[in-house]
């Protein structure tokens, strides 16, 4: 069935709601507007206002309420608007959900699912396209997720619900419009990485909104008879290293896409696991594309040259072939 | 004053109470000296009446959410003296198997949910257990303890209003010890008047004497029963003093000696004893034997303490994630 992204994450949340009661959808605007990317529209209706809470402007009390409410037997689904305001829920994510197991001695589990979107690329702005998907991955004790095709939009969500361990979905804001095909078998689990193209001479490794970018690029390169495999590290903690060694015994050589800025970027954390588990098949030095090291700016041209571009991306290909 | 409204055999239960975490807590000052104990030491001398008069007021099936300054409600709560002093050594047969420490006591059976380091960081976590209560139709009361400090955070202000705005069960108790580690109220807070702070949330509030049990134990009896009927938050002030440091580390250069002792005069434990044996409720002899078994039970714990095996260093990572 032909859907879009965004309406696989509505279809994945009613899905858990309809099946269990335990579950309930909290954040700003989730019932009344329908969810600030649709994403639950018409939910309210359907599932009333107990299982469907708007919440006020206050990142850091519903997180930790989620954190609560999982404690206390509930299945919480909390969204957040966007990974910028998350940073206002950033102590109750770091030092309760994902402390809070270790901490007690492994008396607690904190099965709570939050879900954000993340990333730049709508002329939002400095406040308003943060890529810090790798400060979540940086943390022991959450799962974080970046669904980035329509059968992740529309699978990742029921295991993620079923962990009993806090995690954390970032849906890039640039995927809700994208269109495709769910087949139907579109369950999948959230420990692996995927390959989404195979190829032969290189891995461009990448995650969440910049997988539609190294599609791209990776077509162009065809044209140039560069055959480019293109893995979804899909999971970005715990990462699955196996995935791509698999790729890197195949092509030597590789190309980490990552939209976060590129120092102590995801993506300098994929080339340290390439340089410790990969090194001997390595036939020249991984290369990275990432954000430019600055604010996001507003104006088109200059938020366009500040992201991962295709072109940036081939260009990064033909330098490690040294083409 | 009035009489103490209770029968010898509950008034003398909530003396003795106070008497084992007082000599607990001093033996933990000793240890903390012989470096048994290490890391940060938050000692509650002479603020025991509010978590025995508090905690004698509330039921098996209410949850107990606390700050770093815990020792004496996870004791008064139910955890046993050994298990306490045991985690404070660093001890896998601690409360929280010696991952938590002084800071972070944890026991599951009696619902007692930390221990928080991060001030104000468990009120949006009681709001949370408020929420999941309120959704499974149980009539249980979360009780979260904070001191006056944390209602500058914006936690506090998040979570009262979540409470209210939601009317959910949740005891606001504020420990008022007129000290947020060394700045007094005046010099951090323009409204002083903390349940006047509280009051713009639209929750009732009430001041007790905190160095009184009888005073703390009637307002949380009141205040939980109000909770408990199903009528929304309620905000609780517990006017109270620390008569120790801070911490060990903390060389008391912002308050008078003489603002101390003043205060000392009002201690909750020789105010109690004296009033109970004034109606004959007490005697001398009776006292010192409570004393002695206070202490005993200190010096039981110490030795079980001492004695407890450390957990393996391979089972580090045990308790990142649910098995």
């Amino acid at each position: 069935m032909k859907m879009t992204y965004r309406e696989a994450v509505r279809q994945a949340m009613h899905e858990a709601l309809a099946a269990d009661p335990r579950v309930f959808l909290m954040g700003e605007d989730v019932g009344k507007y329908g969810g600030t990317y649709a994403c639950s529209k018409g939910f309210l209706e359907a599932f009333g206002p107990e299982r469907i809470r708007d919440t006020p402007l206050s990142e850091l009390g519903f997180v930790g309420a989620g954190i609560g409410a999982a404690l206390g037997g509930m299945r919480p689904i909390v969204e957040v608007m966007t990974v910028n305001f998350s940073l206002l829920a950033l102590d109750q994510i770091v030092n309760t959900a994902a402390a809070l197991r270790h901490m007690s001695g492994g008396q607690f589990s904190v099965p709570l699912v939050v879900r954000m979107a993340t990333g730049a690329g709508r002329q939002l702005a400095a406040q308003h396209s943060h890529s810090l998907e790798n400060w979540y991955a940086h943390v022991p004790g959450i799962k974080v997720l970046a669904p980035a095709t329509i059968i992740d939009a529309r699978g990742m969500l029921g295991p993620a619900l079923a962990d009993p361990d806090p995690v954390v979905i970032f849906e890039h804001a640039l995927l809700y419009n994208l269109e495709g095909e769910l087949p139907d078998d579109w369950r999948c689990d959230i420990a692996t990485a995927a390959v989404r193209r195979a190829g032969t001479d290189v891995s461009l490794i990448t995650y969440g909104g910049s997988l539609p970018k190294a599609l791209a690029a990776a077509e162009q390169l065809a044209a140039e008879s560069i055959s480019a495999e293109v893995i979804d590290l899909r999971v970005l903690r715990p990462l699955d290293t196996a995935t791509l060694a698999a790729s890197l015994r195949k092509t030597h050589k590789a190309v980490v896409v990552d939209e976060g800025w590129k120092s102590g970027s995801l993506a300098a954390e994929v080339m340290a696991c390439i340089a410790e588990q990969c090194f001997f098949d390595l036939d020249a030095p991984v290369a990275r594309v990432c954000s430019e090291e600055v604010p996001i700016p507003y104006a088109k041209h200059m938020e366009e040259a500040a992201l991962p571009q295709p072109g940036k991306i081939v260009a990064a290909v033909r330098q490690v072939l040294g083409k | 004053m009035n009489p103490v409204p209770y029968d010898k055999n509950f008034a003398r239960k909530l003396l003795f109470d106070m008497l084992r975490i007082r000599r607990m807590e001093e033996k933990c000052a000793e240890l903390y000296g012989a470096q048994k104990i290490r890391g940060f030491l938050h000692l509650y001398i002479g603020e025991e009446a509010c978590a025995v008069g508090a905690l004698h007021a509330l039921a098996p099936a209410d949850n107990i959410v606390a700050t770093y300054r815990e020792h004496g409600h996870a004791l008064v709560r139910g955890v046993s003296m050994d298990a306490i002093m045991a985690e404070m050594f660093g001890k896998a047969a601690g409360c929280s198997r010696g991952r938590g420490g002084s800071m972070h006591l944890f026991d599951a059976a009696t619902r007692f949910f930390g221990g928080n380091a991060i001030v104000g960081g468990g009120l949006p976590l009681a709001v949370g257990f408020g929420l999941a209560d309120k959704l499974q139709k149980r009539q249980a009361v979360t009780a979260v303890f904070f001191g006056e400090g944390a209602m500058a955070e914006g936690a506090f202000h998040e979570s009262m209003n979540l409470a209210a705005l939601w009317q959910l069960p949740v005891l606001f108790l504020c420990e008022n010890n007129l000290y947020a580690m060394g700045t007094a109220l005046g010099r951090s807070e323009a409204q002083t008047d903390l349940c006047a702070k509280a009051a713009s949330y639209a929750v009732p509030t009430l001041k007790a004497d905190g160095m009184d049990v009888v005073a703390v134990h009637e307002a949380v009896k009141l205040a939980a029963a109000h909770v408990r009927d199903g009528l929304g938050p309620f905000f609780l002030e517990l006017q109270t003093y620390r008569f120790r440091a801070h911490s060990m580390f903390d060389p008391e250069l912002y308050r008078d000696k003489a603002e101390v002792e003043e205060w000392k005069t009002r201690g909750p434990l020789h105010t109690f004893s004296a009033r109970l044996k004034a109606e004959g409720k007490l005697t001398e002899e009776e006292f010192l034997a409570f004393d002695a078994k206070a202490n005993a039970e200190v010096q039981a714990a110490v030795d079980f303490a001492e004695a407890a095996p450390w957990e393996p260093v391979d089972e580090l990572l045990k308790d990142v994630h649910t098995p």
